[in-house]
């Protein structure tokens, strides 16, 4: 499709070689690690229109995490891209993106869950894999973290393109993404990290055909 | 489930308590299926901060990005339900003269109201103060047992906020006139959290306290024609899954991981 709004792009000067930390993680599965203050992070959509959904916690009291209402709010803009300051439920700044070959990534979609599957698409598909049941083995699997199902919340969809009309409206158009776009992001804090590459097969965004992303971490 | 209401439903319209909240104040109640909470702007610009939980699953709550995805809205009006994140609806949106209702620009904080309108103490004001959107939400939560991981981005009813092509935020000014109310009739037992500050993008120059009355109405029973349920086929299959709720038994989404 014809991308008619204009769309900010920055590269980064940062050399995946040099990267301390490399890991590939598979559609329907998840990354949980700490990403240290002052390091520098990417998700790269490997084989593109992938969407990584993401959620951001402070590493040493988790209650202080990532904000999507509070980041909307204090940017003035629904969307999120270079310069874009991710915000925390306390108002402090947890990340900045400082590099953004994608151009606009949704806050508002949320992620997938079996149980919003059963309304969008059909309750027999309640079964299927979805992002939060991702979240949810995600914290069974690391009790070091100290979180439950509370901690899980409104979280940022890196690659998914959902513009908002002025009349009002919530459009799930194509992605904007593709093979080796990546957004790259600066901490602020020591921050946990939690993505859940998207299992979903019934969306258009990603062509029915979830696919890896990888995670490279620099100091 | 037997319901002691039954023998003494009284009809559908009675207005059962009214009530008004005054400016910059919080509250909370539960509210039971087949009841309306109407609320009403009395002098036009109110806004009110709301949350919704399951009083007999916390964990159960409103979810925003649900409620707009699922209905391919960034809006709130009158057809549009409001989801939990367990595929069920709180409430419908019954009527509505506003128009136009937010959820995504969350609420004031007590520095946000101090670098817009000055800092005002309850010791110097009492309850004339510069109350704030996020603490009244975190007192009323934790009477539940509740704290700041349990809120979620919540609803601002009365204001409205949309987005250009590029994505920037515009405050829509005379969104609500005075008298304007919307109606939310509640699909479930719902505990609901509310409060009265103002929206944390009103650019008012004095802080703004806006009164909003409040009744709860009996509903009547919600037969296949309704206007919310047919809405869009995404509200059928949400009602579908209260339904199922109802029977008691297992939760819509529960079949594989229970």
């Amino acid at each position: 499709m014809l991308l008619e709004v204009v769309v900010m792009i920055k590269e980064s000067a940062l050399i995946a070689d040099n990267a301390s930390y490399r890991e590939t993680v598979p559609a329907g599965d998840y990354f949980m690690k700490v990403v240290k203050k002052g390091q520098t992070f990417r998700i790269l959509d490997i084989e593109g229109n992938q969407a990584a959904d993401t959620l951001f916690y402070n590493a040493d009291n988790p209650v202080e995490r990532y904000s999507a209402v509070d980041t909307i709010r204090e940017q003035g803009n629904v969307y999120l891209s270079t310069g874009t300051k991710l915000l925390s439920n306390e108002s402090n700044v947890m990340l900045e993106i400082v590099a953004d070959t994608c151009g606009r990534h949704d806050t508002i979609g949320g992620a997938c869950a079996t149980e919003s599957n059963t309304v969008r698409y059909a309750l027999e598909k309640k079964c299927m894999h979805a992002c939060r049941d991702s979240w949810m083995l995600a914290i069974a699997e690391n009790e070091q973290f100290g979180m439950t199902k509370a901690d899980i919340t409104h979280n940022i969809n890196f690659f998914m393109n959902v513009p908002v009309t002025e009349d009002g409206g919530l459009t799930f158009e194509d992605g904007i993404s593709a093979p080796g776009k990546y957004v790259e992001m600066k901490a602020y804090m020591d921050t946990i990290v939690l993505i859940s590459n998207c299992p979903q097969l019934n969306n258009p965004c990603n062509g029915y055909n979830p696919t890896p992303v990888e995670v490279l971490v620099w100091d | 489930m037997t319901k002691p209401s039954d023998l003494t439903t009284p009809e559908p319209g009675t207005v059962l308590y009214e009530d008004t909240l005054a400016p910059a104040c919080h509250w909370s109640l539960r509210m039971r299926k087949g009841t309306i909470l109407r609320l009403i702007d009395n002098e036009g610009g109110a806004n009110v901060g709301m949350l919704f939980y399951n009083p007999d699953n916390l964990l159960e709550r409103y979810n925003a990005p649900d409620t707009l995805k699922c209905q391919h809205t960034f809006k709130l009006t009158k057809g549009n339900c409001l989801y939990s994140d367990m595929g069920r609806i709180f409430c419908s949106i019954v009527d509505d003269t506003a128009g136009w209702h937010e959820t995504v620009c969350g609420n004031t904080t007590k520095q946000g109201v101090a670098d817009k309108w000055g800092e005002r103490n309850y010791q110097e004001y009492r309850n004339e103060w510069n109350q704030n959107g996020y603490n009244s939400f975190l007192v009323e939560l934790a009477k539940y047992g509740l704290g700041k991981k349990d809120m979620a981005a919540n609803l601002n009813l009365f204001s409205a906020v949309g987005a250009d092509e590029n994505g920037d935020l515009e405050y829509k000014q005379n969104n609500s006139k005075a008298g304007d109310s919307i109606s939310l009739r509640f699909e479930m037992d719902t505990l609901v959290l509310l409060h009265t500050c103002p929206h944390p993008l009103n650019p008012a120059a004095e802080y703004p306290r806006k009164p909003v009355n409040y009744q709860i109405i009996q509903a009547a029973d919600v037969d296949e024609n309704d206007y919310c349920m047919n809405f869009r086929d995404e509200n059928k299959r949400g009602f579908k899954n209260n339904e199922i709720f109802h029977l008691g038994g297992h939760a819509a989404g529960g079949c594989c991981h229970d």
